[in-house]
């Protein structure tokens, strides 16, 4: 536990900087372009790491199982314009009805 | 707390009027999906592991969703927290550009600009927007709507949570990489930022097999540097 609550005032400490840190240190100075021009791409780049890693890693290994199922089903209704309660409770459906078949 | 998805889905349309009462009456539309996915996390960090109280204040002091998901996301597949936090410092990087386009629109001590820049996420920024300039008063109603939808969901989350026994046979584990893929495809408008996309999810499925768990979501940043050399 003592890990997770250095995640968290880890997290917390950096992301109150990260926030204050336009309006108190650059103020009406803009961003140096360099790392302007980066910051926009972490986002989409960490997302789909982390749709993958969620998705077919456990542990070291690489395992297709009833979670790719339920990322497939959650990406068809991304596609149908769900609403994201809507992808999530898919995901999670689909998921539990192929462990539940014994499918996966 | 972002999710462009969840911003689009609600339709948000102000209504005429400044002041802190109308950003908070803006917002209110999706303040539901917002207790319901802050409920999500509460339900999923809990799962992971990060116990009652740790997920309550981190919703507290991070109130940025994609952050949060992935240190719990990280530490709950046994990664090590150090990635954890670095991959959520890396998503809330971005924060320092919402900080420098809100900076104006702050006044006051330090304190109180601290204070009221935690307030600027996606939907709370987004509904400031006056004049192609951010109005104070939007942004701090709607970020205190949002940020009392989203602790009073987490807390929800993990108190309830619970009550579901094995999360597994609900298909939980999914909704996390469901979720970043909801909140993935809010972001691929551009060339640069799929060719992002592609590269970083590459990275990660090359790495899972050769470095400890989390290790690969945290090198997966240099996709974003290869993405650069795409045109935008």
């Amino acid at each position: 536990m003592t890990g997770v609550w250095v995640a968290v005032a880890g997290v917390g400490v950096a992301t109150i900087a990260l926030k204050g840190a336009g309006p108190l240190v650059f103020a009406r100075r803009p961003l140096p372009r360099a790392p302007a021009a980066v910051m926009p791409l972490l986002a989409p780049c960490l997302l789909a790491a982390l749709v993958v890693g969620q998705t077919v890693a456990d542990g070291r290994a690489l395992v297709v199982d009833a979670r790719l199922a339920g990322v497939a089903a959650a990406a068809l209704a991304l596609l149908l314009r769900a609403p994201l309660l809507v992808v999530l409770a898919t995901a999670a459906g689909v998921a539990a009805g192929m462990r539940a078949l014994g499918a996966a | 707390m972002e999710a462009g998805s969840i911003i689009t889905d609600a339709g948000v349309v102000r209504q005429a009027g400044s002041g802190i009462g109308a950003g908070a009456r803006a917002v209110a539309p999706i303040g539901v999906a917002v207790l319901a996915f802050g409920a999500s996390f509460g339900i999923l960090a809990r799962d992971a592991g990060m116990g009652v109280a740790a997920p309550i204040v981190m919703s507290f002091t991070t109130f940025a969703g994609s952050a949060q998901f992935a240190v719990a996301s990280v530490l709950g597949s046994g990664g090590a927290v150090a990635a954890g936090v670095a991959a959520a410092v890396m998503l809330n990087l971005r924060y320092l550009a919402v900080g420098v386009s809100v900076a104006p629109a702050l006044r006051g001590s330090t304190v109180r600009r601290l204070a009221e820049a935690q307030l600027a996420v996606d939907e709370s920024w987004a509904i400031a927007q006056e004049d192609g300039r951010v109005d104070r008063d939007l942004l701090v109603g709607a970020g205190i709507v949002l940020a009392l939808c989203w602790c009073a969901g987490t807390v929800a989350g993990v108190l309830g949570g619970s009550a579901l026994g094995d999360p597994a046979d609900y298909g939980l584990d999914a909704m996390f990489p469901a979720l970043f893929l909801a909140l993935l495809a809010g972001q691929l408008g551009a060339r640069r930022t799929r060719a992002a996309a592609l590269a970083g999810g590459a990275i990660a499925l090359a790495l899972t097999p050769l470095a400890p768990p989390g290790i690969p979501i945290v090198a997966a940043a240099a996709g974003a540097l290869i993405a650069l050399r795409v045109r935008p």
